[in-house]
C-alpha cells in the first residue's frame, strides 16, 4: 500500500480499480475489435446527440454547472463535518451508519449483515462503488450469491463479462450478443427468443421477478446523501433500483464518502443536472429517496456503509481533489475521442474514460495506474461536458508530471520536455531549436516520418510524425514581410 | 496517526482524522456561498402548466387525460375500463371518486391495501393513486406516501399505475419541487413508465416497474365554455 503524503490509496489486490496490463497494450487490442468499434460508435454518437439536446432546452444550464461546482468544491472543503452531520441525521432516523477504511473493511461489514440477515441471496441495484471493491467476490467466497439486477449489469454478469461504461455497462455488445448470452445462461428463457430489444427486456424482468418479490436483502450503491436530512437517493430507469430499495426487509447502501452534498435543495440542482448529462433525459424513470427508516414502507433494517478506499488520498491532493466531484454521470466518457475507439475495457478500472482516468490513479496512487493519465488526446471535450466543470484535462496533465517526477525524470519524456522549456526560455535558442527541427526533413519521406529515433520512437510506434516544414514561422515572417 | 493511537483507534475515527488532515494541505479553500443564478421559480401558470405537464408526460410514454374536477369520476372509470383491469388495489385514502363495480356492469374489484405481501400485490392488475407534486419541465410526479399514495411497494408492483394529478400540484421546475416535498417522507419521483436504454441505446418502456403509467390531470375550475371543455377532455 503506498501513501500520498501519509494517507493511504486504495489496496491492491481487492476490487477492480487496476488492470492487468497497461492502458496502451489493452488499448491496442481493443482497436483491432471493429465489432467493439462499431457498437462504440453507434451508443457514444446516440447518446450524444439525446444529451445535447436536452441540455440546450435549459436557458440556465451554466448556471446549474456553476452552482454543482460550487457545492461540490464547498462540501469537499468541510467533509467531515457533512459526514457526521449525515451520520447523525440517519442514526436519529432509526438507520445505522459503519465507517471502512478501505474496500476489505466494507466487504467485511456487508458480508457480516448478510449474514446476521441469513440471508444467501442478495439482490443488487448497479452500484459502481461495490464493483470499486469487489463485493460481489466477497459475498460468493462467503457462499452469498449477488443477483445484478440492472439489465446491462445483469447481461455482463451472466456473460462473466466486465461493465465497460459507467452508465451503460454492457454498451459494448450488440443484441444479437445478448440474446446469444441470455439463451446460453439464463435456465428459464424461452427458446425462441430473438433479439429485439423489447424482447430481451421482458426475457430479463421475468427473469428477475421472482428474485425481487422474495428477497431478503438489499444493496445499493448513492447517488447522493444529504446531510441536513440524512436522506439517501439513488436515480434509476427500470425500477429494478425500487425493488431493491423498498421489497426487501434489509437494506445496505454502500456510498463513498465524497457523495454527500450538504443540503437538501442542493437536490434541485442536482436532479437536474445528472439525467440530462447522463441518458440524456428530462428527468430518469424514477428517483427514490429515503430517509432512516419508515415504519410500516420498506426495509426495517437500514445500514449505510462510508467508505474512503483511497478518496482521503485524493483529497490531500490539492490538483486532484476535485476529481471527487464527479457525480458519475458518464457524459466524459461519450464524448470522448479516445473512450469511443477503445471502449472502458481498456482503463482496466471500473471507472473508465477520461473520469477514471484521473479518479484511478488518484485513488490507487499513480505508480498503479500510471498509463491512465495518458490515455487522453488533451482535446477538452470533457472538461466541456462535465455538469460539475471538473477540469479533466488540466489533472491529466498534473498526473503525467507526477507520474515523469516519480520515475526520477529520467524518461524520454521529461528529458524532452525539460530540454524544450530550457530552449523555449531564450529567443535565439527557441530559433537555433526550430533550424535544427528542420533536420527532420532528411527522415521524412512523403511528408510524414514513419519512425523517430529512440528516444522518440515511443511516439512513432502507433503514429506518424508529421515532417517539419521546409521554413520556420519566424523565417517566413522575415521572408515575407509585415502585411 | 495511525501508530499513536494504535489498533484502539476505529474506523470512524481513522477516516475523520485522514480527512482533517487532507483538508490541512493545500491552499485553503473558497468557502464563499454556492452561488445560486439557476431558476428556482419558472413563470408558467395554469394552463400553461398543465400544457407543458401533458406534453413532457406524453414525450416520455405516458398516457394522458385530462378532465375539469366534475369529470373526474367518468375519467377514472373510463381509464380503468379501457385498460381491461379486473382487480385495483387502493391506498388508504385515497379520497377519489371510484366507479361502482355494481353499477359499471364490468368484472372489477377494488381492494384497499392491507398490507399485502410482494407477492399478492403481483396478483393485481393496477393501482389508483394521488400524487404530491408535479413537474411540468421533466414530466414527473412525486409520491411522499402520504393518504391517498400509499407505500412505496404499491405503485411498484401493479403493472399498471392510474395516478390523478391536480393543477394546483403543478410546478414548473425541479427546485420548486425540491422546495415543496418533504425529504423524512420516503420519495419516488416518476417519469413515464419505466424504461431501459441498456440495449444499443434503444429506448424500451416497461421492465420491472409498472409497464403502462396513465395520468389524469384535473384543471382547477369549471370550464368557461363548452368546446373548451370538449377539448380538454381528449385523451392525448
Amino acid at each position: 500500500m503506498s501513501t500520498f503524503l501519509g494517507l493511504p490509496t486504495a489496496p491492491a489486490g481487492v476490487g477492480h480499480l487496476r488492470g492487468s496490463e497497461p492502458f496502451p497494450v489493452a488499448a491496442r487490442r481493443a482497436l483491432a475489435d471493429t465489432q467493439l468499434r462499431r457498437n462504440l460508435a453507434k451508443a457514444t454518437s446516440t447518446i450524444r446527440a439525446k444529451r445535447a439536446r436536452v441540455v440546450a432546452e435549459l436557458p440556465d444550464w451554466e448556471e446549474l454547472r456553476e452552482a454543482g461546482r460550487a457545492i461540490k468544491a464547498h462540501t469537499l472543503a468541510h467533509l467531515d463535518t457533512y459526514l457526521e452531520q449525515l451520520e447523525s441525521q440517519v442514526t436519529a432516523r432509526g438507520g445505522t451508519v459503519h465507517w471502512a477504511r478501505d474496500a476489505p473493511e466494507a466487504n467485511r461489514i456487508v458480508t457480516g449483515l448478510v449474514r446476521s440477515a441469513m440471508a444467501t441471496e442478495v439482490v443488487k441495484v448497479k452500484s459502481i462503488t461495490t464493483d470499486e471493491i469487489g463485493l460481489n467476490d466477497a459475498l460468493a467466497a462467503a457462499g452469498i450469491s449477488a443477483v445484478e439486477t440492472d439489465l446491462a449489469e445483469l447481461i455482463v454478469q451472466l456473460d462473466h463479462d466486465r461493465p465497460s461504461h459507467i452508465l451503460v455497462p454492457a454498451i459494448h455488445k450488440n443484441r444479437s450478443e445478448i440474446r446469444e448470452i441470455f439463451l446460453r445462461e439464463m435456465a428459464d428463457v424461452d427458446p425462441g427468443l430473438t433479439d429485439v430489444p423489447a424482447a430481451l427486456t421482458q426475457a430479463a424482468r421475468q427473469h428477475l421477478r421472482r428474485k425481487f418479490l422474495s428477497a431478503k436483502v438489499g444493496i445499493s450503491g448513492a447517488n447522493f446523501a444529504v446531510a441536513e436530512t440524512g436522506t439517501l437517493c439513488v436515480v434509476e430507469s427500470e425500477g429494478n433500483g425500487r425493488m431493491c430499495l423498498t421489497l426487501p426487509d434489509t437494506l445496505i447502501t454502500v456510498m463513498g464518502i465524497e457523495k454527500v452534498i450538504p443540503r437538501w435543495a442542493d437536490l434541485g440542482v442536482f436532479l437536474q443536472l445528472l439525467p440530462r448529462s447522463a441518458t440524456g433525459e428530462r428527468m430518469n424513470p424514477y428517483t427514490s429517496m429515503w430517509t432512516g427508516v419508515t415504519p410500516g414502507d420498506g426495509p426495517q433494517d437500514f445500514h449505510l456503509v462510508l467508505l474512503d478506499n483511497g478518496r482521503t488520498a485524493a483529497l490531500a491532493d490539492p490538483d486532484g481533489r476535485p476529481a471527487l466531484s464527479c457525480i458519475r454521470c458518464s457524459a466524459c466518457l461519450n464524448v470522448c475521442p479516445v473512450y469511443e475507439r477503445v471502449g472502458g475495457h481498456a482503463y482496466g478500472s471500473v471507472y473508465p474514460g477520461p473520469i477514471g482516468a484521473i479518479l484511478s490513479p488518484l485513488l490507487t496512487g499513480i505508480e498503479d495506474n500510471a498509463s491512465l493519465p495518458y490515455a487522453s488526446s488533451l482535446c477538452g471535450a470533457c472538461y466541456e461536458a462535465c455538469p460539475v466543470k471538473i477540469d479533466i484535462p488540466s489533472i491529466l496533465v498534473e498526473q503525467r508530471a507526477r507520474h515523469v517526477e516519480a520515475t526520477h525524470g529520467r524518461s524520454a519524456e521529461a528529458i524532452t520536455m525539460a530540454a524544450a522549456a530550457w530552449a523555449m526560455s531564450d529567443p535565439a535558442r527557441f530559433a537555433a531549436a526550430q533550424r535544427g527541427g528542420q533536420l527532420g526533413r532528411l527522415l521524412a519521406r512523403h511528408g510524414v516520418i514513419r519512425r523517430l529515433p529512440s528516444p522518440l520512437s515511443g511516439w512513432t510506434a502507433a503514429r506518424d510524425a508529421p515532417a517539419p516544414p521546409r521554413e520556420t514561422f519566424r523565417q517566413w515572417w522575415r521572408r515575407t514581410g509585415r502585411p | 496517526m495511525v501508530a499513536a493511537h494504535g489498533a484502539a483507534m476505529n474506523a470512524r475515527e481513522e477516516v475523520l482524522g485522514r480527512i482533517r488532515r487532507a483538508a490541512g494541505n493545500g491552499p485553503a479553500p473558497a468557502t464563499g456561498a454556492v452561488p445560486r443564478a439557476y431558476r428556482s421559480r419558472g413563470d408558467l401558470r395554469g394552463s400553461q402548466l398543465l400544457d407543458l405537464l401533458a406534453a413532457r408526460l406524453t414525450d416520455y410514454k405516458c398516457s394522458v387525460r385530462r378532465c375539469w374536477p366534475g369529470e373526474l369520476a367518468s375519467a377514472i372509470a373510463a381509464a380503468i375500463l379501457d385498460r381491461g383491469a379486473r382487480s385495483i388495489v387502493l391506498p388508504p385514502g385515497l379520497g377519489l371518486p371510484l366507479p361502482d363495480p355494481a353499477t359499471t356492469g364490468a368484472d372489477l374489484t377494488l381492494v384497499v391495501d392491507d398490507g399485502f405481501s410482494a407477492e399478492h400485490l403481483d396478483r393485481f392488475d393496477g393501482v389508483i393513486t394521488t400524487a404530491t407534486v408535479a413537474i411540468a419541465e421533466t414530466g414527473t410526479i412525486a409520491l411522499d406516501g402520504s393518504s391517498g399514495q400509499g407505500r412505496r411497494a404499491l405503485t411498484l408492483i401493479p403493472d399498471y399505475h392510474l395516478c390523478v394529478v391536480y393543477e394546483h400540484q403543478i410546478v414548473c421546475l425541479v427546485p420548486e419541487a425540491v422546495a415543496a416535498l418533504t425529504p423524512e417522507r420516503p420519495l419516488t419521483w416518476i417519469s413515464g413508465p419505466s424504461a431501459t436504454s441498456d440495449i444499443e441505446l434503444d429506448r424500451v418502456e416497461g421492465v420491472h416497474g409498472p409497464r403502462t403509467l396513465e395520468i389524469i390531470l384535473v384543471a382547477a375550475d369549471g370550464p368557461a365554455h363548452a368546446t373548451e371543455r370538449g377539448e380538454l377532455c381528449q385523451s392525448t
